[in-house]
Protein backbone atom coordinates (compact mmCIF):
# COMPACT_ATOMS: atom_id res chain seq x y z
CA UNK A 1 0.00 0.00 0.00
CA UNK A 2 1.53 3.35 -0.97
CA UNK A 3 1.88 6.63 1.06
CA UNK A 4 -0.63 8.50 -0.53
CA UNK A 5 -3.29 5.59 -0.18
CA UNK A 6 -2.16 5.15 3.53
CA UNK A 7 -3.01 9.00 4.65
CA UNK A 8 -5.86 8.87 2.56
CA UNK A 9 -7.41 5.64 4.66
CA UNK A 10 -6.33 7.83 7.76
CA UNK A 11 -8.13 11.29 6.70
CA UNK A 12 -10.92 9.12 5.38
CA UNK A 13 -11.00 7.11 9.47
CA UNK A 14 -10.73 10.17 11.08
CA UNK A 15 -13.58 12.07 9.51
CA UNK A 16 -15.29 8.92 10.56
CA UNK A 17 -16.37 8.65 7.05
CA UNK A 18 -15.44 4.91 6.52
CA UNK A 19 -18.32 2.71 7.55
CA UNK A 20 -18.15 -1.02 8.16
CA UNK A 21 -19.28 -1.71 4.18
CA UNK A 22 -16.94 1.35 2.67
CA UNK A 23 -13.80 -0.46 4.54
CA UNK A 24 -14.57 -4.02 3.87
CA UNK A 25 -14.71 -3.06 -0.26
CA UNK A 26 -11.52 -1.17 0.23
CA UNK A 27 -10.09 -3.79 2.07
CA UNK A 28 -11.25 -6.42 -0.80
CA UNK A 29 -10.50 -4.38 -3.44
CA UNK A 30 -6.83 -4.20 -2.30
CA UNK A 31 -7.20 -8.03 -2.00
CA UNK A 32 -7.70 -8.13 -5.95
CA UNK A 33 -4.39 -5.84 -6.54
CA UNK A 34 -2.12 -8.04 -4.27
CA UNK A 35 -0.71 -10.99 -5.21
CA UNK A 36 -2.40 -13.05 -2.66
CA UNK A 37 -5.47 -14.34 -4.41
CA UNK A 38 -3.69 -15.68 -7.32
CA UNK A 39 -1.20 -17.09 -5.10
CA UNK A 40 -4.36 -19.21 -3.80
CA UNK A 41 -5.88 -20.08 -7.08
CA UNK A 42 -2.30 -21.70 -7.79
CA UNK A 43 -2.59 -23.21 -4.12
CA UNK A 44 -5.89 -24.90 -5.08
CA UNK A 45 -4.93 -25.82 -8.80
CA UNK A 46 -2.23 -27.53 -6.95
CA UNK A 47 -4.15 -29.67 -5.04
CA UNK A 48 -6.99 -30.37 -7.54
CA UNK A 49 -3.70 -31.69 -9.99
CA UNK A 50 -2.00 -33.87 -7.49
CA UNK A 51 -5.67 -35.52 -6.96
CA UNK A 52 -5.69 -36.00 -10.58
CA UNK A 53 -2.66 -37.60 -11.35
CA UNK A 54 -2.49 -39.77 -8.24
CA UNK A 55 -5.77 -41.54 -8.98
CA UNK A 56 -6.21 -41.14 -12.44
CA UNK A 57 -2.80 -40.90 -14.49
CA UNK A 58 -0.04 -42.33 -12.50
CA UNK A 59 -2.65 -45.03 -10.61
CA UNK A 60 -1.09 -45.24 -7.70
CA UNK A 61 -0.91 -48.39 -5.42
CA UNK A 62 -2.93 -47.24 -2.50
CA UNK A 63 -5.11 -44.55 -4.26
CA UNK A 64 -6.97 -47.72 -6.84
CA UNK A 65 -9.91 -47.27 -5.21
CA UNK A 66 -9.79 -43.45 -4.49
CA UNK A 67 -12.88 -42.26 -6.55
CA UNK A 68 -10.93 -39.38 -8.47
CA UNK A 69 -11.59 -36.15 -9.45
CA UNK A 70 -13.34 -36.66 -12.96
CA UNK A 71 -15.49 -38.59 -11.38
CA UNK A 72 -16.50 -36.82 -8.03
CA UNK A 73 -16.89 -33.50 -10.76
CA UNK A 74 -19.39 -35.39 -12.66
CA UNK A 75 -21.51 -37.09 -10.21
CA UNK A 76 -21.76 -34.06 -7.96
CA UNK A 77 -22.84 -31.87 -11.14
CA UNK A 78 -24.64 -34.47 -13.06
CA UNK A 79 -28.55 -33.99 -13.42
CA UNK A 80 -28.49 -38.39 -13.34
CA UNK A 81 -26.35 -38.58 -10.67
CA UNK A 82 -25.66 -42.07 -10.74
CA UNK A 83 -25.47 -43.00 -7.15
CA UNK A 84 -28.35 -40.75 -6.52
CA UNK A 85 -26.44 -37.94 -5.29
CA UNK A 86 -26.05 -34.59 -6.93
CA UNK A 87 -26.51 -30.66 -6.60
CA UNK A 88 -29.64 -31.23 -8.72
CA UNK A 89 -31.12 -33.95 -6.15
CA UNK A 90 -33.48 -32.65 -3.40
CA UNK A 91 -31.81 -35.31 -1.03
CA UNK A 92 -28.32 -33.02 -1.24
CA UNK A 93 -29.74 -29.77 0.08
CA UNK A 94 -31.81 -32.29 2.78
CA UNK A 95 -28.23 -33.18 4.35
CA UNK A 96 -27.07 -29.66 4.33
CA UNK A 97 -30.34 -28.52 5.83
CA UNK A 98 -30.35 -30.98 8.91
CA UNK A 99 -26.91 -30.51 9.40
CA UNK A 100 -26.62 -26.60 9.40
CA UNK A 101 -30.11 -27.12 11.52
CA UNK A 102 -28.30 -28.79 14.10
CA UNK A 103 -25.22 -26.25 13.82
CA UNK A 104 -27.44 -23.54 14.48
CA UNK A 105 -29.34 -25.23 17.50
CA UNK A 106 -26.25 -26.11 19.15
CA UNK A 107 -24.03 -22.96 18.35
CA UNK A 108 -26.99 -20.47 19.27
CA UNK A 109 -27.22 -22.44 22.82
CA UNK A 110 -23.50 -22.88 23.09
CA UNK A 111 -23.33 -19.02 22.76
CA UNK A 112 -26.40 -17.99 24.94
CA UNK A 113 -25.07 -20.24 27.53
CA UNK A 114 -21.54 -20.02 27.36
CA UNK A 115 -20.94 -16.06 26.97
CA UNK A 116 -22.87 -14.76 29.99
CA UNK A 117 -20.80 -17.75 31.93
CA UNK A 118 -17.65 -16.85 30.19
CA UNK A 119 -18.56 -13.30 31.65
CA UNK A 120 -19.45 -14.21 35.39
CA UNK A 121 -16.63 -16.54 35.72
CA UNK A 122 -13.72 -13.88 34.52
CA UNK A 123 -16.04 -10.70 36.67
CA UNK A 124 -16.10 -12.90 40.36
CA UNK A 125 -13.28 -15.01 41.68
CA UNK A 126 -16.28 -16.75 44.02
CA UNK A 127 -17.94 -18.09 41.09
CA UNK A 128 -14.80 -19.08 39.54
CA UNK A 129 -13.42 -20.92 42.59
CA UNK A 130 -16.87 -22.87 42.58
CA UNK A 131 -16.93 -23.74 38.70
CA UNK A 132 -14.17 -23.32 36.92
CA UNK A 133 -12.00 -26.76 38.49
CA UNK A 134 -15.33 -28.48 37.47
CA UNK A 135 -14.94 -27.03 34.05
CA UNK A 136 -11.42 -28.15 33.86
CA UNK A 137 -12.06 -31.37 34.50
CA UNK A 138 -14.92 -31.72 31.90
CA UNK A 139 -13.34 -29.96 28.96
CA UNK A 140 -10.43 -32.22 28.41
CA UNK A 141 -13.43 -35.16 27.78
CA UNK A 142 -13.17 -35.66 24.00
CA UNK A 143 -16.96 -35.54 22.34
CA UNK A 144 -16.77 -38.80 21.20
CA UNK A 145 -16.67 -39.90 24.86
CA UNK A 146 -19.71 -38.28 25.26
CA UNK A 147 -21.70 -40.64 22.53
CA UNK A 148 -22.82 -43.19 24.77
CA UNK A 149 -23.79 -41.08 27.33
CA UNK A 150 -25.66 -38.66 25.29
CA UNK A 151 -27.59 -41.56 23.26
CA UNK A 152 -28.95 -42.68 26.68
CA UNK A 153 -29.47 -39.75 28.40
CA UNK A 154 -31.96 -38.47 24.97
CA UNK A 155 -34.42 -39.66 23.52
CA UNK A 156 -34.63 -40.00 19.48
CA UNK A 157 -31.71 -39.32 17.18
CA UNK A 158 -31.95 -35.58 16.76
CA UNK A 159 -31.42 -33.95 20.62
CA UNK A 160 -28.05 -36.48 21.31
CA UNK A 161 -26.60 -35.29 17.59
CA UNK A 162 -27.43 -31.37 19.16
CA UNK A 163 -25.94 -31.95 22.83
CA UNK A 164 -22.63 -33.93 21.48
CA UNK A 165 -22.88 -30.55 18.79
CA UNK A 166 -23.48 -28.27 21.57
CA UNK A 167 -20.84 -29.32 24.22
CA UNK A 168 -17.33 -28.69 22.65
CA UNK A 169 -18.45 -25.16 21.30
CA UNK A 170 -20.03 -24.39 25.15
CA UNK A 171 -16.56 -24.74 26.25
CA UNK A 172 -14.39 -22.94 23.84
CA UNK A 173 -17.15 -20.08 24.38
CA UNK A 174 -16.85 -20.02 27.78
CA UNK A 175 -13.28 -20.38 28.26
CA UNK A 176 -12.47 -17.83 25.72
CA UNK A 177 -14.93 -15.73 27.16
CA UNK A 178 -13.23 -15.94 30.79
CA UNK A 179 -9.95 -15.05 29.43
CA UNK A 180 -11.40 -11.80 27.70
CA UNK A 181 -12.60 -10.56 31.24
CA UNK A 182 -9.30 -11.55 32.46
CA UNK A 183 -7.26 -10.02 29.66
CA UNK A 184 -8.68 -6.66 30.08
CA UNK A 185 -6.30 -4.27 31.03
CA UNK A 186 -6.93 -3.23 35.26
CA UNK A 187 -6.63 0.44 34.27
CA UNK A 188 -10.14 0.35 32.42
CA UNK A 189 -12.20 -0.66 35.41
CA UNK A 190 -10.42 1.45 37.38
CA UNK A 191 -10.57 4.58 35.14
CA UNK A 192 -14.53 3.49 35.02
CA UNK A 193 -14.41 3.50 38.87
CA UNK A 194 -13.20 7.00 39.14
CA UNK A 195 -15.23 8.37 37.14
CA UNK A 196 -17.84 7.35 39.11
CA UNK A 197 -19.06 4.22 37.66
CA UNK A 198 -20.97 1.62 39.56
CA UNK A 199 -20.14 -2.10 39.35
CA UNK A 200 -22.74 -2.86 37.54
CA UNK A 201 -22.05 0.30 35.17
CA UNK A 202 -18.16 -1.16 34.94
CA UNK A 203 -19.60 -4.20 33.85
CA UNK A 204 -21.45 -3.40 31.10
CA UNK A 205 -19.41 -0.57 29.42
CA UNK A 206 -16.04 -2.37 30.56
CA UNK A 207 -16.11 -6.05 30.74
CA UNK A 208 -18.31 -6.89 28.05
CA UNK A 209 -17.04 -4.59 25.53
CA UNK A 210 -13.25 -5.42 26.77
CA UNK A 211 -13.92 -8.96 26.38
CA UNK A 212 -15.56 -8.50 23.30
CA UNK A 213 -12.26 -9.65 20.95
CA UNK A 214 -11.69 -12.77 23.26
CA UNK A 215 -15.71 -13.54 22.71
CA UNK A 216 -15.31 -13.86 19.04
CA UNK A 217 -12.13 -15.89 19.10
CA UNK A 218 -14.05 -18.25 21.06
CA UNK A 219 -17.36 -18.44 18.71
CA UNK A 220 -14.71 -18.42 15.47
CA UNK A 221 -13.07 -21.47 17.80
CA UNK A 222 -16.94 -22.73 18.80
CA UNK A 223 -18.17 -22.71 15.02
CA UNK A 224 -15.25 -24.58 14.11
CA UNK A 225 -15.57 -27.28 16.51
CA UNK A 226 -19.31 -27.58 16.58
CA UNK A 227 -18.78 -28.84 13.07
CA UNK A 228 -16.23 -31.35 14.37
CA UNK A 229 -18.32 -32.73 16.65
CA UNK A 230 -21.38 -32.64 14.70
CA UNK A 231 -19.79 -35.16 11.83
CA UNK A 232 -18.89 -37.10 15.14
CA UNK A 233 -22.24 -36.83 16.28
CA UNK A 234 -24.22 -37.89 13.01
CA UNK A 235 -21.55 -40.75 12.43
CA UNK A 236 -23.07 -42.46 15.52
CA UNK A 237 -26.51 -41.50 15.24
CA UNK A 238 -29.01 -39.15 13.90
CA UNK A 239 -30.74 -39.31 10.04
CA UNK A 240 -29.49 -37.44 7.29
CA UNK A 241 -26.58 -34.97 7.88
CA UNK A 242 -23.23 -34.56 5.93
CA UNK A 243 -21.66 -36.62 8.76
CA UNK A 244 -23.79 -39.32 7.99
CA UNK A 245 -23.81 -38.81 4.30
CA UNK A 246 -20.25 -40.14 4.64
CA UNK A 247 -20.75 -42.75 7.19
CA UNK A 248 -23.68 -43.94 4.77
CA UNK A 249 -21.59 -43.51 1.68
CA UNK A 250 -18.32 -45.61 3.27
CA UNK A 251 -20.58 -48.26 3.93
CA UNK A 252 -22.66 -48.80 0.41
CA UNK A 253 -19.30 -48.36 -1.22
CA UNK A 254 -20.36 -45.35 -2.71
CA UNK A 255 -17.59 -43.28 -2.39
CA UNK A 256 -17.39 -40.22 -5.03
CA UNK A 257 -20.34 -39.42 -2.29
CA UNK A 258 -17.41 -39.56 0.39
CA UNK A 259 -15.88 -36.40 -1.43
CA UNK A 260 -18.75 -34.98 -2.32
CA UNK A 261 -19.85 -34.76 1.56
CA UNK A 262 -16.38 -33.58 2.31
CA UNK A 263 -16.36 -30.88 0.10
CA UNK A 264 -19.62 -29.93 1.17
CA UNK A 265 -17.95 -29.66 4.66
CA UNK A 266 -15.58 -27.45 3.89
CA UNK A 267 -17.28 -25.02 2.13
CA UNK A 268 -20.59 -25.20 4.52
CA UNK A 269 -18.08 -24.90 7.52
CA UNK A 270 -15.69 -21.63 6.59
CA UNK A 271 -18.72 -19.75 5.13
CA UNK A 272 -20.32 -20.25 8.69
CA UNK A 273 -16.68 -19.08 10.13
CA UNK A 274 -17.04 -16.43 7.62
CA UNK A 275 -20.37 -15.30 8.92
CA UNK A 276 -18.86 -15.18 12.74
CA UNK A 277 -15.93 -13.17 11.49
CA UNK A 278 -18.51 -10.74 9.59
CA UNK A 279 -21.08 -10.70 13.20
CA UNK A 280 -17.83 -10.09 15.09
CA UNK A 281 -16.12 -6.94 12.94
CA UNK A 282 -19.53 -5.30 12.32
CA UNK A 283 -19.82 -5.45 16.35
CA UNK A 284 -16.31 -4.36 16.75
CA UNK A 285 -16.07 -1.46 14.70
CA UNK A 286 -13.39 0.54 17.13
CA UNK A 287 -11.65 -2.19 16.42
CA UNK A 288 -12.17 -2.96 12.57
CA UNK A 289 -10.43 0.77 12.96
CA UNK A 290 -7.59 0.23 14.87
CA UNK A 291 -6.36 -2.96 12.91
CA UNK A 292 -6.88 -1.41 8.83
CA UNK A 293 -4.83 1.66 10.38
CA UNK A 294 -1.74 -0.74 12.05
CA UNK A 295 -1.58 -3.48 9.27
CA UNK A 296 -2.25 -1.22 6.39
CA UNK B 1 9.50 37.55 40.47
CA UNK B 2 8.25 36.56 43.51
CA UNK B 3 5.15 38.83 43.76
CA UNK B 4 4.06 37.80 40.39
CA UNK B 5 4.23 34.38 41.20
CA UNK B 6 2.21 35.03 43.95
CA UNK B 7 0.16 36.88 41.80
CA UNK B 8 -0.69 33.60 39.15
CA UNK B 9 -1.16 31.22 42.36
CA UNK B 10 -4.46 29.97 41.16
CA UNK B 11 -7.31 30.94 43.74
CA UNK B 12 -8.60 27.77 44.19
CA UNK B 13 -10.69 27.02 47.48
CA UNK B 14 -11.27 22.84 47.05
CA UNK B 15 -9.05 19.99 46.71
CA UNK B 16 -6.54 20.42 49.29
CA UNK B 17 -4.69 16.68 50.44
CA UNK B 18 -3.68 16.25 53.51
CA UNK B 19 -1.43 12.68 53.85
CA UNK B 20 -0.77 12.13 57.26
CA UNK B 21 1.60 9.12 58.67
CA UNK B 22 0.54 6.76 55.77
CA UNK B 23 2.00 3.18 55.96
CA UNK B 24 1.84 0.57 53.71
CA UNK B 25 3.10 -2.79 54.06
CA UNK B 26 2.84 -5.37 51.54
CA UNK B 27 3.08 -9.03 52.82
CA UNK B 28 2.98 -11.19 49.35
CA UNK B 29 5.00 -14.13 50.42
CA UNK B 30 4.60 -13.57 53.97
CA UNK B 31 8.03 -10.98 54.01
CA UNK B 32 6.49 -7.88 54.96
CA UNK B 33 7.43 -5.12 52.38
CA UNK B 34 7.45 -2.03 53.76
CA UNK B 35 6.62 0.49 50.48
CA UNK B 36 5.24 3.76 52.47
CA UNK B 37 7.04 5.12 55.31
CA UNK B 38 5.21 7.02 58.10
CA UNK B 39 4.49 9.60 54.89
CA UNK B 40 3.56 13.16 55.33
CA UNK B 41 2.34 15.36 53.08
CA UNK B 42 0.46 18.39 52.52
CA UNK B 43 -0.69 19.82 49.08
CA UNK B 44 -2.38 22.94 49.50
CA UNK B 45 -5.81 23.49 46.66
CA UNK B 46 -4.66 24.16 43.02
CA UNK B 47 -1.20 23.05 43.81
CA UNK B 48 0.48 21.44 40.95
CA UNK B 49 2.49 19.16 43.78
CA UNK B 50 5.46 16.96 41.70
CA UNK B 51 6.10 13.55 43.46
CA UNK B 52 9.64 12.73 42.02
CA UNK B 53 11.36 9.54 42.80
CA UNK B 54 13.09 6.50 41.05
CA UNK B 55 11.11 4.12 39.23
CA UNK B 56 9.91 0.97 41.73
CA UNK B 57 10.37 3.37 45.53
CA UNK B 58 6.38 3.39 46.07
CA UNK B 59 4.64 6.63 44.88
CA UNK B 60 2.49 4.80 43.14
CA UNK B 61 1.71 3.33 46.06
CA UNK B 62 0.68 6.63 47.19
CA UNK B 63 -1.85 7.73 44.58
CA UNK B 64 -3.50 4.31 44.43
CA UNK B 65 -3.94 4.53 48.57
CA UNK B 66 -5.58 8.38 47.42
CA UNK B 67 -7.12 7.21 44.22
CA UNK B 68 -9.01 4.08 46.33
CA UNK B 69 -7.37 1.49 44.52
CA UNK B 70 -5.87 0.09 47.64
CA UNK B 71 -6.04 0.34 51.53
CA UNK B 72 -3.20 1.68 53.54
CA UNK B 73 -1.72 -0.39 56.50
CA UNK B 74 -2.13 2.96 58.97
CA UNK B 75 -2.02 6.42 58.65
CA UNK B 76 -4.71 8.89 57.48
CA UNK B 77 -5.56 10.68 53.65
CA UNK B 78 -7.78 13.99 53.25
CA UNK B 79 -9.33 15.32 50.45
CA UNK B 80 -10.48 19.11 52.53
CA UNK B 81 -11.81 18.30 55.56
CA UNK B 82 -13.03 14.59 54.47
CA UNK B 83 -11.36 11.63 55.91
CA UNK B 84 -10.74 9.62 52.89
CA UNK B 85 -9.40 6.90 54.42
CA UNK B 86 -8.03 6.19 58.44
CA UNK B 87 -8.30 3.90 61.16
CA UNK B 88 -12.29 2.94 60.63
CA UNK B 89 -11.48 2.32 56.52
CA UNK B 90 -7.85 1.21 55.53
CA UNK B 91 -9.31 2.00 51.88
CA UNK B 92 -10.70 4.89 50.42
CA UNK B 93 -13.62 4.84 48.15
CA UNK B 94 -12.83 5.45 44.52
CA UNK B 95 -14.89 8.52 43.56
CA UNK B 96 -15.29 11.19 40.80
CA UNK B 97 -13.50 14.31 43.24
CA UNK B 98 -9.99 12.39 42.17
CA UNK B 99 -9.42 11.06 39.14
CA UNK B 100 -6.61 9.05 37.55
CA UNK B 101 -4.75 9.90 34.37
CA UNK B 102 -2.98 6.66 34.52
CA UNK B 103 0.79 5.72 33.32
CA UNK B 104 -0.34 3.68 29.76
CA UNK B 105 -3.88 5.62 29.03
CA UNK B 106 -6.88 4.21 29.85
CA UNK B 107 -9.38 5.70 27.15
CA UNK B 108 -11.78 2.64 26.52
CA UNK B 109 -10.86 1.81 23.17
CA UNK B 110 -13.92 0.35 22.33
CA UNK B 111 -15.63 4.41 23.14
CA UNK B 112 -15.20 6.70 20.82
CA UNK B 113 -13.24 10.17 22.01
CA UNK B 114 -16.47 11.56 22.64
CA UNK B 115 -18.29 9.20 24.23
CA UNK B 116 -15.02 8.40 26.49
CA UNK B 117 -15.45 12.39 27.53
CA UNK B 118 -18.98 11.80 28.01
CA UNK B 119 -18.16 8.58 30.26
CA UNK B 120 -18.54 10.26 33.62
CA UNK B 121 -21.73 12.36 33.45
CA UNK B 122 -23.56 9.87 31.77
CA UNK B 123 -22.66 7.16 34.79
CA UNK B 124 -23.77 9.89 36.96
CA UNK B 125 -26.88 10.11 34.97
CA UNK B 126 -27.83 13.41 36.44
CA UNK B 127 -28.24 15.35 32.95
CA UNK B 128 -29.36 14.46 29.93
CA UNK B 129 -27.61 12.84 27.14
CA UNK B 130 -27.67 15.98 24.56
CA UNK B 131 -26.62 18.05 27.40
CA UNK B 132 -23.64 16.11 28.23
CA UNK B 133 -22.67 16.06 24.42
CA UNK B 134 -23.03 19.66 24.11
CA UNK B 135 -20.97 20.56 27.05
CA UNK B 136 -18.62 17.61 25.86
CA UNK B 137 -18.15 19.33 22.88
CA UNK B 138 -17.51 22.29 23.70
CA UNK B 139 -14.71 21.32 25.95
CA UNK B 140 -12.95 19.06 23.25
CA UNK B 141 -13.11 22.40 21.42
CA UNK B 142 -11.73 24.62 24.23
CA UNK B 143 -8.68 21.89 24.62
CA UNK B 144 -8.14 22.09 20.36
CA UNK B 145 -10.05 18.74 19.92
CA UNK B 146 -12.31 19.37 17.31
CA UNK B 147 -12.79 17.15 14.50
CA UNK B 148 -11.52 14.00 16.37
CA UNK B 149 -14.88 13.39 18.77
CA UNK B 150 -16.17 10.68 16.43
CA UNK B 151 -12.29 8.82 16.23
CA UNK B 152 -11.69 5.65 18.49
CA UNK B 153 -8.70 6.57 20.57
CA UNK B 154 -6.84 3.92 18.74
CA UNK B 155 -7.03 6.09 16.08
CA UNK B 156 -5.30 9.33 17.03
CA UNK B 157 -2.01 9.93 18.24
CA UNK B 158 -0.55 8.88 21.76
CA UNK B 159 -0.11 12.52 22.87
CA UNK B 160 -3.92 13.37 21.23
CA UNK B 161 -5.00 10.31 23.47
CA UNK B 162 -3.90 11.93 26.42
CA UNK B 163 -4.95 15.10 26.03
CA UNK B 164 -8.87 13.70 25.31
CA UNK B 165 -8.10 11.46 29.02
CA UNK B 166 -7.52 14.62 31.04
CA UNK B 167 -10.59 16.16 28.97
CA UNK B 168 -12.43 13.64 30.51
CA UNK B 169 -11.37 13.62 34.03
CA UNK B 170 -12.13 17.16 33.84
CA UNK B 171 -16.21 16.63 32.73
CA UNK B 172 -16.75 15.29 36.16
CA UNK B 173 -15.41 18.46 37.48
CA UNK B 174 -13.11 16.84 39.88
CA UNK B 175 -10.85 18.50 42.87
CA UNK B 176 -7.84 16.43 42.23
CA UNK B 177 -6.23 15.04 39.40
CA UNK B 178 -4.15 12.20 39.95
CA UNK B 179 -1.45 11.66 37.51
CA UNK B 180 0.83 8.49 37.07
CA UNK B 181 3.93 8.97 34.82
CA UNK B 182 1.33 9.52 32.15
CA UNK B 183 3.63 10.74 29.63
CA UNK B 184 6.44 8.23 30.25
CA UNK B 185 5.97 6.33 27.14
CA UNK B 186 5.79 9.07 24.89
CA UNK B 187 9.29 10.70 22.96
CA UNK B 188 10.43 14.06 24.35
CA UNK B 189 9.21 16.38 21.53
CA UNK B 190 5.93 14.84 22.38
CA UNK B 191 6.23 15.32 25.67
CA UNK B 192 7.39 18.99 25.66
CA UNK B 193 4.03 20.24 23.65
CA UNK B 194 2.30 17.86 26.35
CA UNK B 195 3.57 19.63 29.02
CA UNK B 196 2.69 23.38 27.47
CA UNK B 197 -0.65 21.87 26.70
CA UNK B 198 -1.60 20.70 30.45
CA UNK B 199 -0.36 24.14 31.39
CA UNK B 200 -2.94 25.65 29.69
CA UNK B 201 -5.75 23.19 30.66
CA UNK B 202 -4.56 23.76 34.15
CA UNK B 203 -4.79 27.90 33.25
CA UNK B 204 -8.56 26.63 32.43
CA UNK B 205 -9.60 24.77 35.40
CA UNK B 206 -7.93 24.97 38.72
CA UNK B 207 -7.72 21.96 39.84
CA UNK B 208 -5.13 20.23 42.30
CA UNK B 209 -2.52 17.99 40.81
CA UNK B 210 -0.78 15.44 42.03
CA UNK B 211 1.72 14.33 39.62
CA UNK B 212 4.09 11.39 39.93
CA UNK B 213 7.34 11.73 37.67
CA UNK B 214 10.71 10.66 37.74
CA UNK B 215 11.72 13.04 34.62
CA UNK B 216 13.29 15.96 36.74
CA UNK B 217 12.77 18.23 33.90
CA UNK B 218 9.01 17.21 33.30
CA UNK B 219 8.83 18.08 37.50
CA UNK B 220 10.42 21.72 37.62
CA UNK B 221 8.77 22.34 34.69
CA UNK B 222 5.49 21.78 35.55
CA UNK B 223 5.41 21.86 39.11
CA UNK B 224 4.51 24.41 42.04
CA UNK B 225 6.68 22.23 44.03
CA UNK B 226 8.66 19.40 44.46
CA UNK B 227 8.54 16.54 46.81
CA UNK B 228 11.79 14.47 46.00
CA UNK B 229 10.81 10.78 47.78
CA UNK B 230 13.60 8.42 48.67
CA UNK B 231 13.45 4.97 47.72
CA UNK B 232 11.82 2.33 49.17
CA UNK B 233 10.20 2.63 51.84
CA UNK B 234 8.94 5.91 50.18
CA UNK B 235 9.31 8.78 52.37
CA UNK B 236 9.86 12.48 51.51
CA UNK B 237 13.23 13.42 51.81
CA UNK B 238 13.64 17.09 50.10
CA UNK B 239 11.23 19.40 49.56
CA UNK B 240 12.07 21.88 46.41
CA UNK B 241 9.98 25.31 45.73
CA UNK B 242 9.75 26.41 41.99
CA UNK B 243 10.16 30.06 42.42
CA UNK B 244 9.34 30.94 38.81
CA UNK B 245 6.24 32.15 38.09
CA UNK B 246 3.30 30.63 36.63
CA UNK B 247 2.37 30.83 33.36
CA UNK B 248 5.37 29.47 31.99
CA UNK B 249 6.53 28.53 28.39
CA UNK B 250 9.06 26.48 27.15
CA UNK B 251 11.41 29.21 27.67
CA UNK B 252 11.87 28.81 31.05
CA UNK B 253 13.59 25.84 30.33
CA UNK B 254 17.19 27.53 29.44
CA UNK B 255 16.74 30.25 32.47
CA UNK B 256 19.22 30.58 34.75
CA UNK B 257 16.62 29.73 37.79
CA UNK B 258 15.79 26.82 36.50
CA UNK B 259 19.05 25.37 36.25
CA UNK B 260 19.67 26.24 39.74
CA UNK B 261 17.08 24.04 40.92
CA UNK B 262 17.76 21.60 38.61
CA UNK B 263 21.09 21.22 40.23
CA UNK B 264 19.87 21.50 43.90
CA UNK B 265 17.09 18.72 43.03
CA UNK B 266 19.62 17.03 40.59
CA UNK B 267 22.35 15.48 43.74
CA UNK B 268 19.28 14.14 46.46
CA UNK B 269 17.24 12.37 42.67
CA UNK B 270 20.40 10.64 41.91
CA UNK B 271 21.13 9.68 45.33
CA UNK B 272 18.44 7.82 45.38
CA UNK B 273 18.15 6.60 42.10
CA UNK B 274 21.70 5.36 42.80
CA UNK B 275 19.84 3.35 46.25
CA UNK B 276 16.99 1.98 44.23
CA UNK B 277 19.61 0.59 41.33
CA UNK B 278 21.98 -0.65 43.93
CA UNK B 279 19.05 -2.27 46.06
CA UNK B 280 17.64 -4.13 42.44
CA UNK B 281 14.13 -2.94 43.11
CA UNK B 282 11.94 -3.72 39.87
CA UNK B 283 10.35 -1.19 38.38
CA UNK B 284 6.49 -0.49 39.03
Amino acid sequence: MSQAEATDLGLKIGQAEVTGMGLTMYRMSSWLKSPRPYLMVIGFAFLLATWYFTVEVWKLPRFQDMPGITEVFSEWFSKDPYYGLSIYTPEYYKHILISLRRIAYAFFLATILGVPLGLFLGWSKTLREYIFPLFEVFRPIPVLAWVPLAIIIFSGSETPVIFLTFLASFFATTLNTMLGVESIDESYSRAAYCLGASRWQTFKHVVVPGAMPYIFTGLQISIGVAWFSLVAGEMVSGQYGLGYLINTSYMMIEYPKIIIGMITLGVIGYSTSALVRLAGDYMMQWRVRELALGDN
Amino acid sequence: MNMMGEEMQPEVTKGAIRIEDVVKIYDPDGAAVMAVDHCSIDIPAGEICMIVGPSGCGKTTLLNAIAGFHDVTSGHIYLDDEMLCGPDNRKAEPGSDRIVVFQNGALFPWKTNLENIAFGPMMEGKLSKSEIYDKARSMMADAGLSGTENSYPGEVSSGLRRRVEIVRALMNDPKVLLFDEPYRALDSLTKSVMHEALLEIYYKNKVTIFFITHDLEEAIFLGHRLIIMSSRPCKPKKIVDVDIPHPRDYSVLTSPRFREIMNEAKGVVHEEAKKAFDAGEKEG
